[in-house]
């Protein structure tokens, strides 16, 4: 176990890159500590992957370091830095039994053959697989197969952090939430130190105390699934997260307040950034739709089991609200009102009100 | 509930009667042939099973059957390895790909009289490129023409130069299609190269292998024009295979009859191997 200082780290598939534009992975700072869990959240093609696979070794940095436990591993291979890797499509090896798939990465670093098996019994029994030791690993499942893979990670005791690229991709729907809570269940008994890519924003949440949401090659934010929730630092997360995402509206700046179309709309707290464009940030729990507040035409209503969502129509901006009550009809007025310390602006993207609490 | 549909038999009655006039029909001749005795001019004479009585007491048929037997497994002991190691060592990606891969289809695109010819200018000792080097410049006695063991070792060499590249292509394909994410869990695994190759691209190779063997098999043991042309079966009978005695029985000596039993009998030999063969691969995927 260890913890994992990434320093400066930035990467591009290009020999020479001269523009932003040309790094696949922006720089990156982090500190993550010893036994966490963490997940990297984000859209295909955002670089969570290559973040990944720098961290494993599969993937030398352009620029930066990487330090576990303070000690520089940028320059060592894969099987000196002591990780374990998860991949989307499960690894197995065919032709062994599930047994010798287990035992496969203790024999090769030439542990005895008393220990392999107690440690082999050991993860079996963590991952419920202990009946399946002496099937051949061909005919396996998909979700067992998936298992497998994980518990030939989980198996050696000294690995520095266990990484996951979106394993839970070829599982099917039901099993999926019982590998995700087995998981969870596995890092609370393991305390190693677990790093889960995603761009599924259920399975980072669940599984993660804190996520990075990376966009672009970029890290936006990183936070616990509370603080992404409830104060996105930019309006990418906002939308990224939630669901249906936090509205983003286009708003004016004048006479020391924003304004949506011609209402004005109090905000959290003081504005901290005087330049960019504009947006108003709302998640649509906190819109309620009532008798005061912005004037609006309801034009869509979709039931979404225990909530609706309505969205209307403020002007020529379109506002998603979640409400538990009465749903007002297609193409009638209502006035919508934005909770005040959940009402954020943002100037290019970033966060800029402070808020009431902090 | 049971459709009564006789129309589908119309679908089938194409493949039927290509089937019958290229192989069973064909075939029957040959069956024919084997149970009788001929002089021409469409005269028979019943003889039942006297032919394959006979040529399975044959001294000249066993030493034809050892000498397939030697070659075809000769072959497959240099083709399979060889193919399997090329097959490795070639890239995976990049501009070298498609170099590769044609340099390794060429000489499976030239034709079969082709590559004999070839190898026979190749080895004669006067003027041949390899003969003269081996027997000038070297100051090895080297003439297939005289020496049996030459002669082996160049229809050996032939095949190889001219079949490796199918092992080659077929593990080629078989290893392209492995994905990444597998050599890179074998990587945090630890694993060695061997253990890579054992584990991960010999079970993943395992399929296309089979059908390669299985080819290679089928076409060594049924060979005939390359070694024809290139040692016409001598010196002596060293180098002739089953196929180069089969036609001079059956066109040199126009013994019609003993010449169909034994097609029969190579046919329902070459057929048992590759069955037994195929069985025994594919014996674990049914499980």
């Amino acid at each position: 176990m260890a913890k994992i200082t990434l320093s400066k780290l930035r990467h591009s598939y290009l020999p020479n890159p001269t523009s932003p534009a040309d790094y696949a992975l922006k720089e990156v700072d982090l500190d993550w500590s010893d036994g966490g869990a963490y997940a990297l959240l984000g859209p295909s093609g955002c670089g969570k992957s290559t973040l990944l696979n720098i961290i494993s070794g599969l993937l030398t940095p352009s620029e930066g370091q990487i330090l576990f436990d303070d000690q520089d591993v940028t320059a060592l291979p894969p099987d000196r830095r002591n990780i374990a890797q998860v991949f989307q499509f499960p690894v197995i090896y065919d032709t062994m039994t599930v047994y010798d798939n287990l035992a496969f990465p203790l024999r090769n670093r030439g542990m005895n053959e008393a220990m392999v098996s107690a440690r082999v019994a050991e993860i079996a029994t963590m991952l419920e697989v202990t009946d399946l030791l002496s099937a051949k690993a061909a005919g396996l499942s998909p979700d067992n197969k998936q298992k497998i893979s994980m518990g030939r990670g989980l198996v050696r005791d000294d690995v520095n952090v266990v990484m996951f690229d979106e394993p839970l991709t070829v599982i099917d729907p039901h099993l999926k939430w019982k590998l995700r809570s087995k998981l969870k269940e596995l890092h609370q008994k393991v305390q190693a130190t677990m790093i889960y890519v995603t761009h599924d924003q259920t399975e980072a949440l669940t599984f993660a105390d804190q996520v990075v949401v990376m966009q672009d090659g970029e890290v936006v934010q990183i936070g616990t699934p509370e603080e992404l929730f409830e104060r996105p630092a930019h309006t990418f997360v906002g939308h990224f997260i939630g669901s249906p995402g936090m509205n983003v509206l286009s708003a004016e700046m004048r006479d020391g307040g924003a304004f949506l179309g011609e209402h004005n709309v109090a905000l959290e707290g003081a504005v901290t950034a005087k330049e960019g464009t504009p947006q108003i940030g709302i998640r649509p729990e906190f819109v309620q739709i009532g008798d005061v507040g912005l004037p609006a035409t309801v034009r869509k209503v979709s039931d979404i089991g225990r909530h609706s969502v309505v969205e209307a129509m403020i002007g020529d901006t379109s506002v998603k609200a979640i409400t538990d009550g009465a749903v007002p009809e297609q193409g009638a007025a209502v006035h919508l009102q934005f909770q005040q310390d959940q009402t954020r602006l943002y100037r290019d993207g970033w966060l800029a009100t402070t808020g009431a609490a902090s | 509930m049971k459709t009564q549909n006789h129309k589908a038999w119309f679908f089938v009655l194409p493949v039927l009667l290509l089937v019958a006039f290229n192989a069973l029909i064909p075939m029957m001749t040959v069956v024919n042939y084997s149970v009788q005795e001929t002089f021409g001019n469409n005269v028979f004479f019943w003889e039942g099973l006297r032919w394959f009585e006979e040529l399975l007491n044959s001294d000249r048929f066993h030493a034809a059957l050892g000498r397939q037997f030697l070659f075809t497994g000769l072959i497959l002991l240099i083709e399979v390895p060889l193919g399997v190691i090329i097959a490795l060592s070639m890239p995976r990606k990049g501009p070298w790909v498609p170099v590769c891969l044609v340099l390794m289809a060429l000489p499976m695109l030239i034709p079969w009289n082709v590559v004999g010819a070839m190898w026979n200018i190749f080895t004669l000792p006067d003027i041949g490129l390899l003969g003269y080097l081996m027997n000038t410049t070297l100051g090895i006695d080297y003439d297939m023409t005289q020496s049996p063991f030459a002669a082996w070792a160049t229809i050996i060499t032939m095949d190889v130069w001219h079949w490796t590249s199918l092992v080659v292509l077929l593990s080629y394909a078989g290893l392209v299609s492995i994905p990444d994410a597998y050599y890179q869990a074998a990587k945090i695994d630890g694993a060695s190269p061997f253990k890579v190759f054992r584990y991960i691209q010999l079970p993943k190779m395992k399929q296309v292998l089979t059908i390669a063997i299985l080819l290679r098999f089928m076409d060594s043991f049924n060979i005939y024009t390359e070694v024809f042309v290139l040692t016409g079966g001598g010196p002596g009978n060293s180098t002739t295979l089953l196929s180069i005695d089969l036609v001079k029985i059956a066109l040199g000596q126009f013994d019609l009859g003993p010449a169909a039993a034994m097609s029969l009998i190579y046919f329902a030999i070459t057929l048992l191997v590759s069955w037994l063969f195929y069985t025994l691969m594919t014996k674990d995927d049914a499980k």
